[in-house]
């Protein structure tokens, strides 16, 4: 055991602030997702998990809901919609003095009518006259509403904005856009390290140098061939395979370097063994090296797909802002704009985005801290 | 697009390449078990197969746009006439640009500065206590999602509303509930650009955290323990022993998040969109890519400066290449 130092309770404190303070945010998010849209436009999530009293105003049903029972007229119904597992305690009819009545009293209209709310929400309108508003009347209410959770905002957000197929769209844009530099840049690295060709040093310092060119100096020109292309063949310049390519370039020189940096680690004298052996460099690359590669290809199949799944730019440039292209990251950018108050749209819009890279997170921890660690520059 | 479709366009893309090298590679030792003598080009016919898609992708989307974009500087809207150094005598008199460029120069001092020192604290707690680990997890989950994710999280956290009204930003609340007015902190000018790098302190501090971690197990136990024995403070071990020897590594994450923070473009765009003097070099190349038709001159010369920014790292990567090649 060792023993407790005010050193060791000072640090464990400190970490613990900065836990909270990491946490804090992402929690705040996905809580709010899952609140009740009305409650989450007026009240803070940290409020969400204790019993919270509200304010609110709901609206009396019409004549057309009205019955008659002896001499009086009467609209018997429930103010919440049902469904809702709210108390109220006090309620009003004027807007100046919104908690008037207790609960189960009987307040009087200006008009003389009178009405009795109860805890449930249930009213009992009565009137000597017959009901002539088609429009019925406000009532407040302070009601205790205790915490509650929902996924009605994931319903809503994935069938009616369209996030599902935004989310099916970065699925088909993500896996292509990193398996095929998996697949060039492996036999790449492997012409790199284990062929002898004329230029080969020059190829790996370009490589180098790619790594750190910023993706800004290239969107100009790409997007200008891009353009030809599509005019020439009578194509829209941006679809799918475009942006997998654009991906693939921007890729390149990270997952090159990376796996060059892993297959020089592996002994020359295999390689070699092999190639007396008289195996084709082929033979060599897919019997020998791809095996051997596997937990490296693990962890640049990651860092890749993550960085495609999170990236806003390229999507930007290169695929139309029509549903059926739009990925993920730009629909929750478009949403900022056009939905910006709409809480429960952005958060759960959010969280949706975010479901793949965290549960790649959570399972694939240890690939991608290793691929992080072997080098984490990015063009 | 339905699943389907789109999962056939998917499959027929990656097989595309599959299939490329397999054939070609089939056809090649063809060829060379049907000729009689040593087929001389096998070699180098093989090393084209290799590098050919690899090196024509490099050349398409990196090595000719480079290029392109710095001839493009010189050249008008469209591309088409040339106009000297025109657009360069328009960005030095913009003034989004010279905000861009301090505000620029903030990120690059602020950001590395901050995810490194909290990167290298938080490493040095998490490895004394028994739930370190789990606290490394937990600061190092923002690395995993989105810049606009973390955005929506983030504009959830300083969301205004009213004097009057419930604050429902975590922020404001916290504000209020210590007596002060709620401020809508994005449109704060100066200020708010330190609530957008926060966000990417946010970010970067678990990248930071999981190389110091691997790093400080490097640290010899016995020079700990030597200094200890001899009476030296937590505090005097980390500045005097721990710091000096992590000085290689505190350099690659410093770069590392240098890089990224001079194309710093989707936490801006999405927040704020360069509003309320917050604009930076990548947001606002964006913008001149389409404002008006796009005008590539101008756009050029924005991606340009941020190239220039990146240059010492650049030289400074090759040389370490290269005195990696001669050991």
């Amino acid at each position: 055991m060792k023993k407790i130092t005010f050193t060791s309770v000072l640090s464990q404190l400190l970490l613990l602030f900065f836990v909270v303070a990491w946490i804090v945010p992402t929690f705040g998010l996905f809580i709010s997702s899952l609140r009740d849209k009305d409650v989450l436009a007026i009240s803070g999530w940290w409020t969400s998990f204790t019993t919270t009293e509200i304010n609110e105003i709901y609206r009396t049903e019409g004549k057309d809901a009205q019955i008659k029972d002896g001499n009086y007229y009467f609209i018997k119904s429930n103010l919440f919609d049902g469904g809702q597992e709210k108390e109220i305690f006090r309620f009003g009819v004027t807007s100046k003095n919104i908690d008037e009545y207790e609960v189960g009293e009987t307040a009087l209209f200006k008009d003389q009518t009178e009405i009795t709310v109860f805890e449930n929400g249930d009213y009992v309108w009565k009137s000597k006259e017959e009901f002539k508003k088609k429009k019925g009347k406000r009532i407040f209410v302070s009601a205790k509403s205790p915490p509650s959770f929902t996924l009605d905002n994931y319903k809503e957000v994935l069938l009616k904005e369209g996030l599902g197929q935004a989310f099916l769209n970065t699925l088909a844009v993500a896996l292509p856009a990193t398996l095929i530099p998996l697949i060039i840049c492996s036999y790449f690295a492997y012409a790199l390290t284990w062929m002898k060709f004329y230029g080969r040093d020059i190829l790996l310092a370009t490589i180098i140098a790619s790594l750190v060119v910023p993706l800004q100096m290239c969107l100009i020109p790409v997007l200008t061939i891009y353009n030809d292309f599509g005019a020439l063949f009578g194509v829209s310049a941006k679809s799918f395979p475009g942006i997998w390519m654009a991906h693939t370039g921007f890729g390149l020189a990270s997952t090159t370097f990376l796996l060059w940096n892993f297959l020089k680690t592996l002994p020359s004298e295999m390689i070699e063994a092999a190639r007396v052996d008289g195996a084709t460099h082929y033979d060599t690359f897919i019997k020998i090296v791809v095996p051997l590669s596997i937990p490296s290809f693990a962890s640049i199949f990651i860092l890749q797909f993550l960085w495609v799944w999170n990236d806003l730019l390229v999507g930007l440039v290169f695929l139309d802002k029509h549903p059926s292209e739009i990925i993920l990251t730009a629909k929750l950018k478009e949403l900022l704009g056009s939905r910006g108050e709409n809480w429960e749209i952005l958060t759960t819009g959010a969280f949706v985005s975010m479901t793949v890279p965290l549960f790649i997170f959570f399972s694939l921890q240890r690939y991608f801290i290793r691929g992080l660690v072997a080098g984490s520059i990015k063009g | 697009m339905s699943i389907f479709s789109l999962a056939i366009t998917v499959l027929i893309g990656v097989l595309f390449f599959v299939a490329f090298f397999h054939f070609s590679n089939f056809l090649l030792d063809y060829f060379r078990v049907r000729a009689s003598k040593k087929f001389a080009l096998e070699n180098s016919i093989r090393v084209i197969i290799f590098i050919a898609p690899a090196f024509i992708v490099l050349f398409v989307f990196i090595l000719y746009p480079v290029f392109e974009t710095i001839r493009l500087s010189f050249y008008d809207k469209i591309g088409e006439n040339f106009v000297g150094l025109y657009n360069y005598s328009w960005a030095i008199k913009d003034p989004d640009f010279k905000r861009s460029i301090i505000n620029n120069l903030g990120w690059l001092i602020v950001v590395p500065t901050m995810s490194t020192f909290f990167g290298l604290v938080i490493a040095n707690l998490a490895d004394r206590v028994w739930w370190g680990s789990i606290a490394k997890s937990i600061i190092f989950m923002p690395m995993a999602i989105s810049f606009v994710g973390a955005g929506v999280i983030w504009k959830f956290m300083y969301d205004y509303r009213g004097p009057g009204d419930q604050q429902i930003g975590l922020l404001n609340a916290i504000a209020v509930s210590l007596g002060f007015e709620p401020q809508a902190w994005l449109t704060i000018p100066i200020w708010n650009n330190l609530f957008l790098m926060a966000i990417m302190i946010w970010i970067q501090t678990g990248l930071a955290l999981v190389i110091f971690s691997a790093a400080l197990r490097s640290i010899p136990n016995e020079t700990l323990d030597a200094a200890r024995i001899d009476g030296a403070s937590e505090l005097k071990i980390f500045w005097s022993i721990i710091v000096p020897f992590l000085e290689q590594t505190i350099l690659v994450i410093w770069t590392i998040i240098t890089i990224l923070v001079l194309k710093v473009f989707d936490i801006i765009y999405a927040m704020t969109n360069g509003q309320w003097q917050t604009e930076v070099l990548a947001n606002l190349m964006y913008d001149w890519m389409f404002r008006g038709g796009g005008d590539s001159g101008r756009g050029s010369v924005l991606a340009f400066c941020i190239l220039i920014g990146v240059t010492p790292i650049l030289a400074w990567n090759l040389y370490r290449h290269k005195q990696d090649q001669k050991v």
